[in-house]
């Protein structure tokens, strides 16, 4: 859920643009992050683990953790919470290590 | 661009320590490149909404966010500045080369002074279902609601009332989350009493000597265990509270980023008042590895305040080193040092006063 009123801050927020999460189309707006974008759709499982195919979320949002570990327009292991968010793209629940291609 | 780029001071991260020792070196002449991962500087500042304390030189009765601005501004008008940002250091190496990724390039430095600021990562604590999603670092809170605008929950489970435990409760009040409780094992509250004051006005409780015992949800976090200690730690049986909430805050500190300094081959030493392994410096936080500074986080875990000012102490010392400012650098060194007692002479400073003495003496495990 996005915050539209706050006591001290002022969001501005990019165009809206469409993107999308495992084929469904989303709206976020450009400038933030992927994660960020899917966060607000209500998105929290981000991906599965390799051996106990557990599922994964966010955890540090600052490129530390690798918790966030998404296939994004094809290319796996990419780390959405610092990778910011372009009209169409096609972000993808990362199963295990990824697979490049 | 030349395949080795040459330049005075590299100074590797661009938060509050970093920045710092940018103005400082090029106030004093020295021509200073930083690296910032982000694709903005200001490190975690810019995502704070609370006011400073301290004095006036560290900008007291300014918000977080205000002082980032106002750092970058210092930085960005300084035609001796140059910030590479979306850039990540890979690597020290031997011969003084450090290699770089950014915007998808390989890139090599050649400088002759290196500060690292590098900053520190949170901390994790062990419990059942501890990697659910649903469970966050506060900074990654901070990120969501102050950068993005973003509510992390509904219900929120805060661990740790430590200062960012309790300044990161009162931002998602603030934001209109609802924070059940917030849980710290000590027997009393770490923070400043002025946080917790806030907090506790508002009615939300802060349960000291109380654990996690366990999370639990199906694909993310439907609640949480909790339950309270006995004054040796243990768990008092029939105390556990089933708490259902949607986020797990953890507040249970940072440890050092010195992945750096592991790899320059500083020598290191564990020390548990600075939170973790630090590189051993000397009081011009020179590491072992000659030209090679830290400052901030990364030289041991504190505040803003000191790592602005350790950045400062940095960014003079490797320019002077560099022959630069002999008129008034040493007035400078001692005003710094003088400012970072002063910062650390109350109860909380203590311990890194402490840590810090630990890690010049000679002996013990260093590594």
């Amino acid at each position: 859920m996005r915050i539209t009123e706050h006591p001290i801050l002022d969001f501005q927020r990019g165009e809206e643009v469409t993107f999308f999460f495992d084929g469904q189309e989303l709206k976020g707006f450009e400038g933030e992050t992927i994660a960020a974008a899917l966060h607000a759709a209500g998105v929290r499982v981000l991906g599965h683990s390799q051996t106990m195919h557990r599922p994964r979320g966010l955890f540090c949002a600052i490129g530390n953790c690798s918790s966030c570990l998404m296939v994004v327009d094809g290319e796996p292991n990419i780390r959405i919470c610092v990778e910011k968010l372009k009209p169409g793209m096609r972000v993808e629940t990362q199963e295990g290590k990824g697979c490049l291609r | 661009m030349p395949k080795v780029k040459e330049i005075e001071v590299l100074i590797i991260g661009g938060g509050p320590a970093g920045l710092s020792a940018a103005a400082a070196a090029a106030e004093l002449g020295a021509s200073v490149l930083v690296f910032e991962r982000d694709d903005k500087t200001g490190g975690q500042l810019v995502k704070q909404t609370h006011k400073f304390f301290g004095s006036k030189k560290q900008y007291a009765g300014d918000r977080g966010y205000q002082i980032g601005n106002l750092l970058i501004d210092q930085c960005m008008s300084n035609p001796k500045v140059e910030v590479w940002t979306d850039t990540t250091a890979l690597g020290i190496y031997e011969d003084g080369v450090v290699t770089a990724e950014g915007q998808g390039k390989h890139l090599k430095i050649k400088p002759e002074r290196i500060i690292v600021a590098t900053g520190a990562s949170e901390k994790m604590i062990a419990f059942p279902n501890n990697d659910l999603p649903g469970i966050y670092g506060a900074g990654a809170v901070q990120t969501l609601m102050n950068v993005h605008g973003i509510v992390p929950g509904q219900r929120v489970l805060m661990i740790g009332a430590g200062n960012i435990g309790l300044i990161v409760s009162y931002q998602m009040m603030q934001a209109g989350v609802e924070v059940v409780a917030i849980i710290e094992a000590a027997p009393t509250i770490g923070g400043y009493l002025v946080h917790a004051s806030k907090i506790r006005r508002a009615g939300v409780p802060i349960l000291t000597s109380h654990t996690i015992t366990e999370a639990y949800g199906q694909d993310s976090v439907e609640g949480a265990i909790i339950c309270q200690l006995d004054e040796k730690w243990q768990p008092i049986p029939g105390s556990e509270q089933d708490l259902k909430v949607d986020v797990i805050c953890l507040a249970v500190g940072l440890s050092p980023l010195t992945e750096l300094c592991f790899q320059a081959d500083c020598e290191m030493k564990f020390v548990p008042e600075l939170s973790g392994h630090v590189p051993l410096r000397n009081k011009y936080l020179e590491t072992t590895r000659p030209g090679l500074y830290v400052a901030g986080d990364v030289s041991g875990v504190e505040e803003a305040s000191s790592a602005m000012v350790e950045g400062r102490l940095a960014g003079v010392c490797a320019a002077f080193s560099l022959g630069y400012g002999n008129d008034v650098a040493p007035k400078l060194q001692a005003d710094a040092l003088a400012e970072l007692s002063e910062l650390r002479a109350g109860p909380a400073g203590q311990k890194t006063v402490n840590g810090i003495k630990k890690l010049m003496d000679k002996g013990g495990a260093a590594c």
